[in-house]
C-alpha cells in the first residue's frame, strides 16, 4: 500500500583502467534553468501561501534524517530542508547544485569540487567540512545508510577540504561519472555533528523546519537567504494519506493542493474536466519482466528473443498501465542521457517467436512468472503476458508472491519475474545490476567483456566516446540481455488549479520532481 | 434477600476471578501467536527496509544493527523481560520507543470508539424497541428493511458513498481529515463521515438484537402475566422487558468497542485518521515486530477486559441464566 520505494543508487567496484587525456571541466550552468518547457501554467510567479503537499508516507516510523530517505515522501521532505552537491536533470544528466563546479584530474580518479557561497537554516556557511561529515555519516561502516553503496568509489580518508569551499576528493578508481555520485540518491549534505534530526533539523535547502509529526505532518516555512532564490510560498506543509482515494478526495475537497501518485483510471476520470490539473511525469517507471539468464530456459538466448518477440507491448501498456506510458524497447532508459534512440522498435512476431523456440528445443515451454502487488500494474502485467506467450505455445504459470519482500525474493530464485524501476542514469542502472559484482544482478546477466565495457566508459573523459561504449553495451543488452523492457509508467501527480509552476518534464527522482521552491499558489 | 444477594456476590468475585485468570492466559497465547505468525511471514524487517534494493550484504548488515541475527526465542524473551517492568521495547524501524506508537495511535481510535458508542447506545435501542413495540407493523418492518439494507453494504463503499455525496457533491463535510494529526476535535466536521461510517453496521446489528430479545420477552409468560395484573405497558417494557434484551446486546456492544478500539482500518485509510489500525498495519509491512508484539498486548488486554464487563453485565441482568466462563 504504501511502498512504493524508488530507487537509489547503487555502484559497485570495477578495475581501475586509466586513459590519458587533456583536462575537462565540468561547469554547469549555475544559476537557474527555468526554462520555458514543460511547465505547469505560467504567468509571474506570486509570493506567499501556504501549499499542502498528500503523499504516501511511512507511517509513525518516519524521519527527517535525510540519509534514511526511502519513499517518495522522505526525499521530497529532505529536498526541501537539505540539498546534495548535484541532483538529476530532466534527462538523468548531474546538474550542479551545492557544488558550483567540479573538474577532475587527467586520470578521472582526483576530482576538485568547489562548493557555491550558500548557508545553513541557522546563517553558519556550508563547508568543505560539512560535505566531508556528511559523507562520512553516510559511509560509515556501522551504519547501513542507503547511500553508502553509492559513495563506495570515494575514499573518504585520502579526500580532505582544501579550503573553506573547496574538497578534493580522492576516488578509488577512474571515475566519469562521477557527478552522479553527488546526486545520488540520499547524498544530502548536513552540517558538521549533526545527529538529531527530527527535533530541529537544520539544512541549507529552500524551506526551514517549523514541526514535523511522523506519519502525520511536517511543516516547513521559506527560508530567505537560500542560494537560489527564496521559495515563492510562505509555507509548505506535507501531509500523509497512504491510501490513494483519500489523496484524490483531499484534493478534490480543498485539503491539500498537491496530491502526489494517483492512478491512471483517477487521472482519466479528472483529466480535463476543470476541477484539478492532471501532471503526468514522463518515462519515470520502467516496466520490464526480468528473465534469469544464468539459468534454463533463458540461458538460451534464442528463447530470450523469442519472449522479446511475444511481447505485445502496447498491449501492456493499456491493460497494466491503463495506457498512462510509453512503450518500451528492452533497455533502460527511454529520454535519458545516452539512451540508444537509434535501435528499431521491438515489435511482436509470433511466428519468429515460435521458430526461435523450435530452434532451440524448447517447444511447450513453461515457465513460472514470479508477480506481487508490489507496485502498481504487475499483476495485471503478468496476466496480459501470459496470454500473449500462449499464442505462442508457451505456458506461463503466474505467481503471486508477498509484497513485502518481493524485491529479495526475485533477486536469486525463480526464473521470470515483474520488475520495475525508478529513474536513475543509464550507468548507475548498469552498475547496480548488469554487472558481475553487482549486488542488485537480478537477471544474472555476468559477463567479463560487458564489465570491460563499463570500465573503459568510466575511464573515458570525451563524452561523445564514452556516449559510442554505452550505445555498444545497450546494443548488446537490446539483442539478448536478461530485461524484457515493456513501457515507461508516466507518474501521475493532481494539483489545484491554483498551483502554478509544477515542472512536467521531471522523472518522479529528479531534481525538479516535488520541486516546491519553484511552485507558487496564483 | 441479604443472604441471595451475598452469594450472588461471591459468585460474580470468582467468576471474575477465573475470567481474569484466563484472559492473562488468553493474552499471552494471542502474543505468543502473533510473534509466531510475524516470524513466519516472508521476509523479516531488513528485508522490508532495504525495499527494492535488496542488496544481500546490505540486508545482513540492517540485520545485525536490529539484532535480528539472534535467535527469535531470545528476543522473544528479551521483549518479555522489558514487558515485566512496562517497557514495550523499541520499534526496528525507526528506533523510537513502542509506547510512543501505542499511545500516538489510541487517542484518534479512543476518539472515534467513544463518539461512535455515544450514538450507537441510544440510537441501536432506540430503534430496537421502536421495532418490537410495532412488530410485525409497518414501523418494524421499515425498521428491519432499512438497517438490513444498510448492514449489506461493505463500510468502504459506505464510505465512498458518503464522501463522494456529502463532501463533494454538496459541499457540506471535509473528505478527510488529513493534516489534523490527534487534534481531530478542534475539527468536529472531519469526524462527521467517520462516525456515520463506523456507525452504519453496529447499529443494525444492535438494533436487531434488543428488537428479538424484546419480542421474546414480551411474548413471554411473565410479561403477560405483569400485564393481567395491571400493569402500565411501559414499565412492562422498559423494566421487565428491556433487561431481558440487554444481555446480548451488551455482549454485542462489547464487540463493538472492541472493534472500534483495535483500529478499522478501513475507515482509518479512507479518512486519514492515524489509529490503531494504522499502525498496525504499517508495523506489519514493515516486520516491525517489537510494535506488532506491543499492539497485541495492547488488543489482547483490551477484548478481555471488555468481553468480561460485558459478561459481568449479562450475569447481573440475568442470574437465571448464568454465564458461561
Amino acid at each position: 500500500m504504501y511502498d512504493e520505494r524508488f530507487s537509489g543508487l547503487r555502484r559497485r567496484g570495477f578495475l581501475a583502467a586509466t586513459t590519458g587525456a587533456a583536462a575537462l571541466t565540468l561547469v554547469g550552468c549555475g544559476g537557474d534553468t527555468d526554462s520555458a518547457d514543460g511547465k505547469n501554467g505560467g504567468g509571474t510567479p506570486k509570493r506567499g501561501g501556504r501549499l499542502r503537499a498528500a503523499f504516501a508516507g511511512g507511517g509513525a516510523s518516519e524521519t527527517l534524517d535525510p540519509h534514511l530517505a526511502n519513499l517518495f515522501a522522505d526525499v521530497a521532505r529532505a529536498k526541501a530542508l537539505y540539498d546534495k552537491l548535484a541532483d538529476y536533470g530532466a534527462d538523468l544528466s548531474a546538474q550542479p547544485r551545492l557544488a558550483a563546479k567540479w573538474e577532475p584530474d587527467k586520470t578521472l580518479d582526483r576530482w576538485q569540487v568547489t562548493l557555491r557561497k550558500a548557508t545553513f537554516h541557522d546563517g553558519r556557511p556550508v563547508t568543505a567540512k560539512d560535505v566531508l561529515y556528511s559523507y562520512r555519516r553516510i559511509a560509515d561502516p556501522e551504519q547501513t545508510f542507503r547511500a553508502k553503496a553509492s559513495l563506495e568509489p570515494i575514499d573518504l580518508d585520502a579526500s580532505r577540504a582544501t579550503g573553506d569551499r573547496a574538497i578534493e576528493f580522492v576516488l578509488k578508481r577512474p571515475t566519469a561519472e562521477f557527478p552522479n555520485i553527488l546526486a545520488a540518491f540520499g547524498a544530502y549534505i548536513v552540517p558538521d555533528g549533526a545527529r538529531d534530526f527530527d527535533s530541529k533539523p537544520v539544512g541549507s535547502g529552500p524551506f526551514r523546519f517549523v514541526s514535523f509529526t511522523p506519519g502525520r505532518s511536517a511543516v516547513l516555512r521559506r527560508y530567505d537567504d537560500y542560494w537560489e532564490g527564496a521559495p515563492h510560498l510562505d509555507e509548505l506543509e506535507f501531509v500523509v494519506a497512504n491510501e490513494e482515494s483519500a489523496r484524490v478526495n483531499a484534493l478534490l475537497g480543498g485539503q491539500v493542493e498537491y496530491a502526489h501518485e494517483l492512478n491512471p483510471t483517477t487521472a482519466r476520470a479528472h483529466e480535463g474536466r476543470g476541477q484539478i490539473e492532471i501532471v503526468r511525469l514522463r518515462n519515470s517507471a520502467m516496466q520490464a519482466f526480468c528473465m534469469k539468464t544464468d539459468r534454463a530456459p533463458f540461458d538460451d538466448k534464442r528463447v530470450r528473443e523469442a519472449f522479446f518477440l511475444i511481447a505485445d507491448r502496447k498491449e501492456l501498456v493499456d491493460g497494466a498501465l491503463s495506457g498512462a506510458g510509453v512503450i518500451g524497447n528492452d533497455l533502460f532508459g527511454k529520454g535519458y542521457e545516452y539512451y540508444a534512440d537509434d535501435l528499431p522498435q521491438r515489435a511482436q512476431d509470433l511466428d519468429r517467436a515460435r521458430a526461435l523456440l523450435k530452434k532451440a528445443g524448447a517447444e511447450k515451454l513453461k515457465v513460472t512468472l514470479d508477480t506481487s502487488a508490489v507496485a502498481a500494474g504487475f499483476t495485471e502485467a503478468a496476466s496480459i503476458f501470459r496470454d500473449q506467450a500462449a499464442k505462442a505455445g508457451v505456458t506461463i504459470d503466474v505467481k503471486m508472491g508477498s509484497k513485502d519482500s518481493y524485491w529479495s525474493d526475485i533477486l536469486d530464485n525463480g526464473t521470470l519475474c515483474c520488475y520495475r524501476s525508478g529513474a536513475m542514469p543509464i550507468e548507475a542502472h548498469i552498475s547496480q545490476r548488469l554487472l558481475t559484482e553487482s549486488t542488485t544482478n537480478a537477471t544474472k546477466w555476468r559477463h567479463k567483456d560487458f564489465d570491460a565495457l563499463y570500465q573503459q566508459a568510466q575511464s573515458t573523459r570525451d563524452t561523445t566516446e564514452r556516449a559510442a561504449v554505452y550505445a555498444r553495451m545497450q546494443r548488446r543488452l537490446y539483442a539478448e540481455g536478461g530485461f524484457l523492457v515493456w513501457g515507461f509508467a508516466d507518474w501521475i501527480l493532481g494539483t489545484a488549479r491554483n498551483v502554478k509552476g509544477v515542472r512536467t518534464a521531471a522523472p518522479a527522482n529528479t531534481l525538479d520532481w516535488a520541486r516546491f521552491d519553484k511552485v507558487w499558489l496564483a | 434477600m441479604n443472604a441471595g444477594v451475598r452469594v450472588r456476590t461471591g459468585g460474580l468475585r470468582s467468576f471474575v476471578a477465573r475470567r481474569l485468570l484466563l484472559g492473562a492466559a488468553q493474552t499471552v497465547a494471542v502474543v505468543l501467536l502473533v510473534f509466531a505468525l510475524t516470524e513466519a511471514l516472508p521476509g523479516d524487517a531488513a528485508v522490508a527496509l532495504a525495499g527494492d534494493q535488496p542488496d544481500p550484504a546490505r540486508i545482513a548488515a540492517i540485520r545485525e544493527a536490529m539484532d535480528l541475527d539472534r535467535p527469535a526465542y531470545e528476543r522473544l524473551a528479551d521483549w518479555a523481560a522489558g514487558l515485566t517492568h512496562g517497557d514495550f521495547g523499541t520499534s526496528l524501524a525507526s528506533g523510537r520507543p513502542v509506547s510512543g506508537y501505542i499511545a500516538d495511535g489510541f487517542g484518534p481510535s479512543l476518539l472515534l470508539a467513544s463518539l461512535t458508542l455515544a450514538l450507537l447506545v441510544p440510537l441501536g435501542f432506540g430503534l430496537g424497541v421502536l421495532a418490537a413495540r410495532h412488530e410485525g407493523r409497518l414501523v418494524d418492518r421499515l425498521v428491519s428493511g432499512v438497517t438490513l439494507a444498510v448492514y449489506a453494504v461493505p463500510e468502504f463503499a459506505l464510505g465512498v458513498l458518503l464522501v463522494t455525496v456529502l463532501a463533494l457533491k454538496l459541499a457540506w463535510l471535509p473528505p478527510t481529515a488529513v493534516g489534523y494529526g490527534t487534534d481531530l476535535l478542534a475539527h468536529p466536521a472531519a469526524l462527521v463521515l467517520p462516525v456515520l461510517v463506523l456507525l452504519s453496521r453496529p447499529v443494525c446489528s444492535l438494533s436487531r438484537l434488543v428488537r428479538a430479545g424484546m419480542v421474546d420477552a414480551l411474548a413471554s409468560p411473565y410479561a403477560a402475566h405483569a400485564r393481567r395484573y395491571g400493569v402500565p405497558g411501559a414499565r412492562v417494557r422498559y423494566a421487565h422487558a428491556l433487561p431481558n434484551a440487554l444481555a446480548p446486546a451488551a455482549q454485542q456492544l462489547a464487540r463493538t468497542v472492541d472493534w472500534l478500539l483495535c483500529g478499522v482500518i478501513v475507515v482509518e485509510a479512507l479518512f486519514v485518521i492515524p489509529g490503531l489500525g494504522t499502525v498496525l498495519l504499517n508495523a506489519v509491512a514493515e516486520r516491525d515486530v517489537p510494535v506488532v508484539q506491543g499492539l497485541a498486548v495492547v488488543f489482547g488486554v483490551l477484548t478481555v477486559v471488555l468481553n468480561l464487563g460485558a459478561d459481568v453485565v449479562a450475569y447481573r441482568l440475568t442470574p437465571r441464566a448464568g454465564v458461561a466462563a
